[in-house]
This record gives structure tokens, C-alpha cells and sequence, in this order.
């Protein structure tokens, strides 16, 4: 069992990857995350980590050095932000296709314009299809299991995947959590040794980002889809051997209160604390209300949204992010996605709330619970609101 | 520089070794794919490439042939500077950490002068002020050629190229060629060099020196585009050798800040003999080729100054 100690979210993360034993640091600061790298530079410069900490010129640069460096059989973390993650994202997509099993950590927020330095995850959801494995966490707790668990899923040989760990900028970045710490000896029992099974080696020289013509392009994108879509099964078993490690348990998707709830939540990210306070209300006021949440966000978990979904009558989706001009919101968009195909599926009622760090709070969800519940009683479905916007 | 890096002057002396192998796709009469071949020749086969997309990364790697005998990595278009500084921090973290042996590797990072003026320069920047110890090489054909011969930072004045065509109202490039040997001597670097395909002994002996030293080289190689340039495909070297001797591309090396000119052209050649077997060219008139001539003489002549006032 390891140590409970009271830290800044950026800082456990950090200090996970020093636990990691990362080798190479490509590091450029953005708001929110910059806490991170502030703090891998201090365990570089302490010789608490042995690690080379590339303080790069821009995020473009940073993804691109950790490229270099996983492709070199070099264990790689980095983490970025809003306007940072969208500079790298035509590099997301080379790391993906060369099998570069990169850790990013996102510190979730808006994109401009207008410019914001709050939390939404606009920023991610512009990074969905790029190739990457993405999990979303709640609190400091899972942020610190989840670095690790993150390099143990995307450097198994039969994932080979870079990851991107989600966290709420600044909800989570800059709040101080107990977080419990692993041990060496769990960290030992958890992660082995990265051990490339191609890198570039001057023994044995391998042509890496080679070009693809007509012929084989088609069949490059089918493998990495399959590899992704796979990949599930290892991160189950990631999941799992966590879970005897530390004892803590997570899942692809994660229900609180739905074994008879009337009307389900569903939600990603560290708004979903505040969700369960609020179902917690709804049930001591003899309201049935579940939550369901998302952790596992690529490959997107199917059956597991299909069957925790499948028989309700109404979920309300809620969303942080939109997507203009187009379904609203991206989330609730992949969810009816999953459940088109089912006999008997739910009415989903949309909405987009937290904006660029706008609150989401208790009295929100109650009012979305409301509005479900006319839903169900046969009210008007509207194609999504954002939720408390002024006209 | 120890004398035993610059005793090769006999072609038969070089390595037999092709690492940079025939049989790929570059035009006829490619003096990039030239400079590969040299630049392999120089550094063996302890070398790393991160290339830019761009022409030789084009005619090299077409899955599932390569031509390369050395580990080579492509990444994208500006970032190769930034990807060799990721492979040059991670074999020094891994060899520190004992998880590969302790050896000399040498990374390279080159793309040609659009890979590197315009759109790499950011990511050279940094990475030649981060200090990494690596070899930064610009191939330089004087316009994006893989992609139909447009105009770069690279590209000359007077040149005709697809987006600075020749016309009623336009001589081809109305700006001059970026010195992009300068902007890395400014970033204050151990070793920097101009060369050229046409002398290659030259070429590989500065390649050799930006091995050797310790931290970042920058190498700007001097490479004819038969296709770019509209010219015929035999005369690419002879090319290269009238660009030096008519101060259109000095040779030059700047050894922790001192400049030395490696090919002294104490008697110019007119300027006329160089620009006349290229298409691109064929628009100029008498008084812009003298006016051209004019300014490269004026800044061979600054560049001689330099030498001298730089020396020990």
C-alpha cells in the first residue's frame, strides 16, 4: 500500500512519470498544464529522475521530438493544452500511424477565439480521430494511476498506440487532491522496461515513415484501426492488474445509481464528481437517477455503452464541447451512434454545458433532470441546448 | 580538427559501401541524391537520417523498397531538426541509463531548402540552440522541386520558377537567396559549413568536422535540379563548379565563429558562364545578369573581409 499525500493534480502527474522512469521529456509550457513540466524539470535537476528534458521551441516541436525519442526505443512523456495539442495535430497523427507508444497528458481547455484559458474539451474532441488511444479521469487519484497504467497499455507489443490521458484544466490541474502514491516495488510489479520491438538501431537499420502509395495506404490505416479497436482488451487487463496492484478498480465505462434509474446521466471528465452529488440529491428527494460515465473514449466502448443504455428511456448526455454547425455534441453524437442499431433504445437529450470554464454546478444538473423528465413524460425533444446560454 | 579526419583525396580511397543505395527514384542527373551518397560515404554506417518529406525522401522510401542502409526515420515536413533532437535525447538517455552500449552514433537531420528556410527554420532554430549533438544538412536545390519547382527563401534572384514565373511584369524572383549558413553562425554553434556536390572531397571532410564536434553542425550543401533549373541532365557537378567559381554559392566554414574560405576564387569567372546553361535564367537581360553579378561579387567580397577579420 502506498503513501496518501496531499498534492496538486499537475504535481502527482508528474511525479507518476518520474515513478514511470520516463527517459525523454519534450516539454513546452501552456496553460493549464505547464505545472507538469515545471515539475519534471525540478526531478531532472534534483536527480530525482534520470531523464533528458528537452525544453523544446513549440508544441509542433514537441511531439515531433517525442517521435524521435520513441522511435530511438526511448520511454516518452509529454503533456500539453488547448492551442498546444491543436499545433501538434499533424504530428498526432504520424506519432499514431508509426506506432509510437507517446504518454500526453491533457490539461483540457477551450480553443480560441475568443481566447480562454478555462476548461472545456473543445481541444480534444478537434484531436478525436487522430489515431490515439484517449482516456479521460476524474480526479487526482486516477490522473497518477492512470500515467502509469497509460505507458503499460500503449507500449504493449500488441498496442503499440500512442495515449492521451484527459484531465479538466484547472478543475483538476491546480487542485490540491489526496493522492495515494505507489510504491517502487508496485511500480515494479506493474510496468516492465519498455523494450522496443523496432527502434532505430544502427545494427539494425530500419526505414521508419516510409511512403505509402495507393497500393498499401488502405491497408495501413485498416491494421492501425484494428490495433486501436484491440486495444481494449489490453487495457482491460491493464485495468485489471492495477486493480491487484493498488486495489483500485476502473472500467471502460462506469455506472453509479443506474441498476433502476428512470433517467441516466451521462458524462466524461471531472464534472461527473458533481453529477453523482447531484444524483445523490435526486435520489434523497426519491428521484431515480443514474450516472454513467465515459473513461474510455477511444476506441469508443460499443457494447458497453449499448448495454448500460440500451433499455433506459431517457439519457442525458452532456457534453463540453460543440461541434459547430454540426451534431452539437460530439459525445452524445457517438453514444446515439451506439445505440442506432438497438431494438429498443433511449431518447438522448443533449446538452453543452461548461464552456471555455464556465461552472457547471449542482442546481445545472437538477435542471437537466427536470427537463429529462418532461422528455419522458412526452415532451418536446429539442436537438440540443447549451445549457444556461444567454440568447 | 585532427589531420586524420582530411586524408582522403582519391576516389578510389573512399569507402566501397553504397549506404545510400542505387536503384532508388531520383531524376536523371540528381545532384541531392548525389549528396546522399557522399554524405554516407563520410559519416558510415553509425549514422541516424531524420529526413523532411521532400525530394529525397520521396525517391528513397517507397514501401516496401528503401534505399537506405543506415536507420532513417521521416516524420513530416518542418520538423526534422525537431525529431533529430528527440532521437539525439533519447540514445543519451539510454546509453546513460545502460539500456543500450555506450558508442558514437552520429544523427543527422536534412531536408532540402524549403524543408529548411522557409517552413523547418523554426524547428532548426531551436534545435541548434538547445545545443543537441547533431549534424543539421540542408540540400539545397533552390526551390521546392518535389513538388513542381516553386519558389523558396532558397530560390535566387532572377530565378524563374512555377510561382515566380518570368513575365510582361516579373523577372522571375525579385528576392535574394536567404543566407542560411549566417543564421546558424548566429546561433553561436561549434561548426558550420557551405559545400557543394561538385567538390566532394571538400564536402565530406566538413561533414566529417561536424561529426566530430561536439554539439550542433550545420552543413548547407549545394545541389543542382537538372529538372528544376531546365538545364540538361550531365551538367549538374559542372554547375555546382561555376556557382563557386562565380561567387554564386562561396564555399565557406565558420569554426567556433571564425569564417574560412574553403575554395578561393581569387579570379571570378563572369557570372554569364553559370546562368546560361539553366532555362531558368534564359529571361534575364544583360543589364539584370550585370546587376546580379554585380551584388554576389560585393558580397563575395564582404565574405572575404570576414575571413580575414575572423582569423586566429
Amino acid at each position: 500500500m502506498g503513501t496518501r499525500k496531499g498534492m496538486e493534480v499537475s504535481i502527482g502527474i508528474a511525479e507518476a512519470a518520474m515513478m514511470a522512469n520516463v527517459d525523454v521529456i519534450p516539454a513546452y509550457p501552456i496553460t493549464p498544464q505547464t505545472h507538469i513540466v515545471e515539475h519534471l524539470a525540478e526531478l531532472v535537476a534534483d536527480g530525482h529522475l534520470d531523464a533528458e528534458f528537452v525544453p523544446v521551441e513549440s508544441e509542433h516541436s514537441a511531439m515531433s521530438a517525442a517521435c524521435g525519442s520513441m522511435a530511438a526505443g526511448a520511454r516518452t512523456f509529454t503533456a500539453t493544452a488547448s492551442q498546444g495539442l491543436a499545433l501538434m495535430h499533424e504530428i498526432l497523427f504520424i506519432a499514431s500511424g508509426m506506432r509510437l507508444p507517446i504518454v500526453m497528458a491533457v490539461a483540457n481547455r477551450a480553443l480560441s477565439a475568443p481566447i480562454s484559458i478555462w476548461n472545456d474539451h473543445g481541444d480534444v474532441m478537434a484531436e478525436r480521430d487522430t489515431g490515439w488511444l484517449q482516456v479521460f479521469v476524474e480526479n487526482g487519484q486516477e490522473a497518477y494511476d492512470h500515467v502509469l497504467w497509460c505507458h503499460r497499455v500503449a507500449e504493449d507489443h500488441d498496442v503499440l498506440l500512442p495515449i492521451m490521458l484527459n484531465f479538466d484544466g484547472f478543475i483538476l490541474s491546480h487542485v490540491v487532491e489526496p493522492i495515494e502514491v505507489w510504491s517502487p516495488e508496485e511500480v515494479k510489479q506493474f510496468l516492465p522496461d519498455y523494450v522496443p520491438p523496432y527502434r532505430l538501431d544502427v545494427d539494425n537499420p530500419w526505414t521508419f515513415g516510409a511512403v505509402g502509395i495507393p497500393d498499401i495506404y488502405a491497408e495501413t490505416r485498416m491494421a492501425h484501426n484494428e490495433a486501436l479497436t484491440d486495444s481494449q482488451k489490453v487495457m482491460e487487463k491493464a485495468w485489471n492488474e492495477l486493480s491487484e496492484v493498488v486495489g483500485r478498480k476502473y472500467h471502460a465505462v462506469e455506472s453509479y445509481k443506474t441498476d433502476d434509474a428512470d433517467i441516466v446521466f451521462l458524462i466524461m471528465g471531472s464534472v461527473a464528481e458533481t453529477c453523482m452529488t447531484a444524483c445523490d440529491q435526486l435520489r434523497e428527494a426519491g428521484k431515480k437517477a443514474g450516472v454513467v460515465r465515459i473513461r474510455m473514449w477511444r476506441p469508443f466502448p460499443f457494447a458497453e455503452i449499448a448495454k448500460e443504455l440500451g433499455g433506459r428511456k431517457v439519457v442525458v448526455a452532456v457534453d463540453r464541447a460543440l461541434s459547430t454547425g454540426g451534431c452539437g455534441g460530439p459525445m452524445a453524437s457517438e453514444v446515439k451512434g451506439a445505440l442506432y442499431h438497438l431494438d429498443k433504445r433511449p431518447q438522448v437529450i443533449e446538452f453543452i454545458a461548461g464552456l471555455g470554464g464556465r461552472d457547471i454546478t449542482i442546481g445545472d444538473f437538477m435542471d437537466m433532470y427536470d427537463k429529462g423528465v418532461a422528455v419522458a413524460s412526452g415532451g418536446a425533444l429539442p436537438r440540443y441546448e447549451l445549457l444556461g446560454v444567454r440568447a | 580538427m585532427s589531420s586524420e579526419l582530411t586524408n582522403v583525396f582519391a576516389a578510389k580511397m573512399l569507402p566501397q559501401a553504397e549506404l545510400f543505395s542505387p536503384g532508388h527514384r531520383a531524376c536523371q542527373g540528381c545532384a541531392p541524391a548525389l549528396a546522399m551518397r557522399f554524405m554516407l560515404k563520410a559519416l558510415g554506417p553509425d549514422t541516424i537520417i531524420c529526413n523532411s518529406t521532400g525530394c529525397i525522401e520521396i525517391i528513397s522510401s517507397s514501401y516496401p523498397e528503401s534505399a537506405w542502409g543506415v536507420p532513417w526515420i521521416h516524420v513530416a515536413f518542418e520538423n526534422s531538426a525537431a525529431v533529430a533532437s528527440g532521437v539525439e535525447a533519447g540514445l543519451k538517455a539510454m546509453m546513460r541509463k545502460g539500456r543500450i552500449p555506450e558508442r558514437k552514433i552520429t544523427v543527422l537531420a536534412q531536408a532540402g531548402d524549403g524543408g529548411s528556410m522557409d517552413i523547418g527554420l523554426q524547428a532548426i532554430s531551436g534545435a541548434l540552440e538547445r545545443g543537441h549533438d547533431m549534424i543539421y544538412m540542408c540540400y539545397d536545390n533552390e526551390a521546392y522541386m518535389n513538388t513542381g519547382i516553386q519558389r523558396s527563401s532558397g530560390t535566387p534572384y532572377g530565378a524563374a520558377t512555377t510561382t515566380s514565373p518570368a513575365g510582361k511584369h516579373s523577372f522571375g524572383q525579385s528576392t535574394w537567396k536567404k543566407s542560411f549558413a549566417e543564421i546558424a553562425v548566429a546561433h553561436h554553434i561549434p561548426y558550420v559549413a557551405t559545400a557543394s556536390v561538385s567538390y566532394p572531397f571538400d564536402f565530406m571532410e566538413k561533414l566529417k568536422k561536424a561529426a566530430a564536434v561536439k554539439g550542433p553542425a550545420l552543413i548547407h550543401v549545394f545541389a543542382p535540379c537538372p529538372t528544376g533549373w531546365r538545364c540538361a541532365s550531365n551538367v549538374a557537378v559542372r554547375l555546382g563548379r561555376l556557382a563557386v567559381q562565380t561567387a554564386a554559392f562561396p564555399l565557406y566554414e565558420v569554426v567556433d565563429g571564425r569564417f574560412r574560405i574553403t575554395q578561393n576564387v581569387p579570379h571570378l569567372k563572369p557570372l554569364k558562364l553559370y546562368l546560361q546553361p539553366q532555362g531558368r535564367y534564359r529571361h534575364l537581360t544583360d543589364d539584370q545578369i550585370e546587376y546580379l553579378q554585380a551584388e554576389l561579387r560585393k558580397r563575395y567580397a564582404a565574405l572575404v573581409a570576414r575571413a580575414e577579420a575572423t582569423q586566429e
